[in-house]
């Protein structure tokens, strides 16, 4: 008997293949920072939210599936399919920005659809915390599953909108336009996002609304103004992330598809110190690259979600205020 | 059994002024149900003892009796009476987890589904270890989620509530994909022949069908009943409600709030591992399909639904959850969509659930407040109104 059970234990059931790792190790990178950049954007709603509220808007994953959707009925409409364009650059940029308008605005409706709907009348009875994150669970899955019997189990067909064509190379690793304009244009918001939130008086309020409450609203700053521009601000860039996460994975839009990318987003926000908007766009690109590499040093796609999550559980045993540091200082209690 | 003192029937009859003090504290308790637990509460502790046997004899045989307008269409009646018992299993140790201590496990599914795989590696001939006779790894399943949640638990509990909720919420998840990549797992191929327990009637295994599954499970319910009842009213039963209240306070009162919390955790998963494992037995196949993180939803749904911190409301939003879309199959689709909704709905208009909890510790001390009140020194007796409450419902700051 106990020789069987040595048999058993000696089929391995992790294997670290790192020649894999080292010849995949500029394509791994190359995807990482590209999908860095897109838990980036979804991390700041995290982190937004939980900053203001103390509260992990469980929904805010599907904030950004509903906005992936939602680009990909415009660029169906607009006439795109699973084939690559060719598209001089002005018409590129403008239906760029079509399908971004689209998906930032149908995320940011939902995000402050949710808040209105399911936090709000919480929030005005005072209720426990652990009220606050079962319904936000519970509005995850309604939406999840309204999406579900809408559209159904599978992946809405898929659409390109970016041409394929690879821009430079790196050795042999070849970097393409799409990954290019996420990057870039994930980079540009997030410090669009951090400087409204340290300059503007806007941002000042949020600021303010995170600290306290309660002196802030006897400062003159509208506390429900401010929680629904939260909500607002984390939705319009989970709608962008959603547009990037279609030019990265054209069939991406399923209803559950938001599930683990959100559990990744909140890895990374946490990562960075949940609560600070700089350390979600560096939890974002480091978990991306984390990730990547496990895949390929682990031989399964499917082992980048579950490194994410270890990473995830790591962080939090050792350094649970993440890498900057939670700018609110309360992450433990 | 425990009933006879669970939140349902928790006060004596000597105590009928109390509990209808109570009632006044929770005005939303009346109504139909606020009523029988006024009747209950009038009887003598003998009568409530012969009611209670004579209900679990129900219990026990009603996939026998199969009421006409009960039955389910589509689903053997036997299986959907067994599927609501695993569920009010599976409930009754979220129970302990969400509404004893008040912290949110949203991958319970994920314990489950380890129950279920320790109970096909050691039954199944696809697997090639030791093999062990079924029942024997209902308490293995145990133990091993028991670690597996103490696994989860060392680096989440020390934190805030939240973290603890998103973190569950991957396991689950990371679970599935587990069983998909490992290979000994077998991933979607999965275990066939997974053991049963002995016995045979008219030359068949007796645990052939459902209806011996679902008094196994019954039975085991009613003994789960009886040791969390216990452990309630001990010290570890009053810490997790003192954690659920206020967790900075009873860490200040010298609470150590960590080991109770990741005691209740533990306690929870091994109960939802236990459930796995009878699930594993009845059906007697399983593979990496079967636990897709929504169920965790189901069951977090079944506590609310049920009344959180209520052992016995666990077990009827337990038996809710499941009995629905098998009886109703037209909206059996529609399932997760409408306890997702149910979840935001309750959490908005009714926190307590179906059967509000009770807290005998605080009542007790009430009763004890209003005693040294009625005194000639004359305390007022209005600082404990509403003590009763349970958490969800109770105004509070975040």
């Amino acid at each position: 008997m106990l020789h069987e059970l040595a048999t058993a234990s000696s089929e391995s059931w992790i294997s670290f293949n790192w020649d894999s790792l080292f010849s995949n190790f500029l394509p791994a990178t190359r995807d990482g920072i590209t999908y860095g950049g897109i838990y980036a954007l979804v991390a700041v709603g995290y982190t937004l939210v939980y900053g203001v509220l103390n509260l992990i808007n469980f929904a805010h994953s599907e904030v950004f599936i509903s906005g992936a959707y939602a680009v990909v009925f415009t660029l169906t409409g607009l006439g795109f399919d699973g084939n690559s364009p060719n598209l001089g650059t002005i018409p590129l940029i403008g239906d760029l920005l079509v399908a971004l308008l689209a998906g930032a605005v149908t995320s940011a409706v939902v995000a402050v659809l949710v808040e209105r709907i399911a936090y709000r009348p919480l929030r005005a009875r005072g209720a426990p915390r652990l009220a606050f994150l079962i319904t936000a669970i519970g509005v995850s899955f309604a939406i999840q599953y309204l999406i579900f019997l809408w559209r159904g189990s599978v992946a809405e067909p898929s659409v390109r909108m970016v041409p394929v064509k690879a821009i430079f190379q790196i050795g042999d690793t070849l970097i393409f336009l799409n990954q290019i304009i996420i990057v870039v244009a994930a980079l540009a918001m997030m410090i669009a996002v951090d400087q409204f939130v340290r300059r503007t008086r806007t941002g000042r309020g949020i600021r303010a609304v995170a600290q306290d409450p309660d002196t802030a609203t006897l400062m003159g700053v509208s506390t429900e103004r401010i929680i629904v521009l939260t909500f607002a601000i984390g939705g319009l860039l989970a709608g962008a992330a959603g547009l990037f996460y279609i030019m990265q994975v054209p069939s991406g839009a399923i209803y559950n598809g938001g599930f683990v990318l959100g559990i990744k987003a909140f890895a990374a926000a946490v990562l960075g110190g949940i609560g600070n908007i700089r350390g979600a766009l560096l939890g974002g690109f480091l978990l991306g690259l984390i990730g990547n590499y496990g895949q390929y040093l682990l031989g399964d796609a499917q082992w980048n979600d579950v490194v994410c999550f270890v990473v995830l559980l790591l962080v939090l045993m050792v350094r649970p205020e993440g890498i900057l540091g939670s700018s609110l200082a309360k992450v433990r209690a | 059994m425990s009933m006879g003192k669970d939140p349902l029937g928790g006060v004596h009859a000597e105590q009928q002024e109390d509990n209808a003090q109570a009632a006044e504290d929770q005005p939303r308790s009346g109504g139909v149900l606020g009523g029988v637990r006024r009747w209950w509460a009038g009887l003598e502790r003998w009568q409530q003892w012969i009611l209670l046997a004579v209900f679990l004899v129900l219990v026990l045989l009603l996939p026998v009796i199969n009421p006409p307008i009960i039955s389910t269409p589509d689903t053997d009646f036997s299986i959907a009476c067994f599927n609501m018992a695993r569920f009010a299993l599976a409930a009754l140790g979220l129970n302990v987890v969400v509404g004893q201590a008040g912290l949110l496990d949203l991958g319970y599914v994920g314990f489950f589904a380890i129950g279920c795989y320790v109970a096909a590696l050691w039954t199944s001939p696809d697997s090639s270890y030791v093999h062990i006779p079924y029942l024997f790894t209902l308490p293995l399943a145990m133990v091993v989620t028991a670690f597996f949640g103490i696994l989860l638990g060392v680096p989440t509990l020390r934190l805030r509530g939240d973290y603890l909720a998103i973190v569950t919420l991957g396991f689950g998840e990371i679970i599935r994909l587990l069983a998909n990549i490992v290979p000994a797992l077998k991933g979607n191929t999965g275990f066939q022949n997974i053991g049963m327990p002995p016995g045979t009637r008219d030359g068949k295994p007796l645990f052939e069908n459902g209806t011996a599954w679902y008094m196994l499970t019954v039975l085991i319910i009613v003994a789960v009943m009886l040791l969390l009842g216990n452990l309630e009213r001990s010290r570890v039963g009053r810490a997790w409600i003192a954690i659920r209240e206020d967790e900075d306070a009873a860490e200040t009162m010298g609470v150590p709030t960590f080991k109770y919390k990741l005691w209740a955790f533990a306690i929870g998963a091994a109960i939802g591992g236990l459930s796995g494992a009878l699930f594993a037995g009845q059906v007697g196949f399983i593979n990496n399909q079967r636990f897709d993180v929504p169920t965790s939803m189901l069951f977090l749904a079944a506590v609310v639904l049920g009344g959180s911190g209520n052992k016995f409301g666990a077990i009827i939003g337990g038996a809710i959850v499941s009995y629905v879309p098998d009886r109703f199959t037209g909206i059996a689709d529609y399932k997760y969509l409408i306890f997702g909704v149910v979840l935001v709905v309750l959490m908005i208009f009714r926190p307590q659930g179906l059967l509000p909890a009770r807290n005998h510790l605080l009542a007790a001390i009430r009763r004890l407040r209003d005693w040294v009140g009625s005194a000639p020194s004359g305390t007022p007796s209005t600082a404990a109104t509403g003590a009763t409450s349970v958490s969800l419902g109770k105004e509070k700051d975040r």
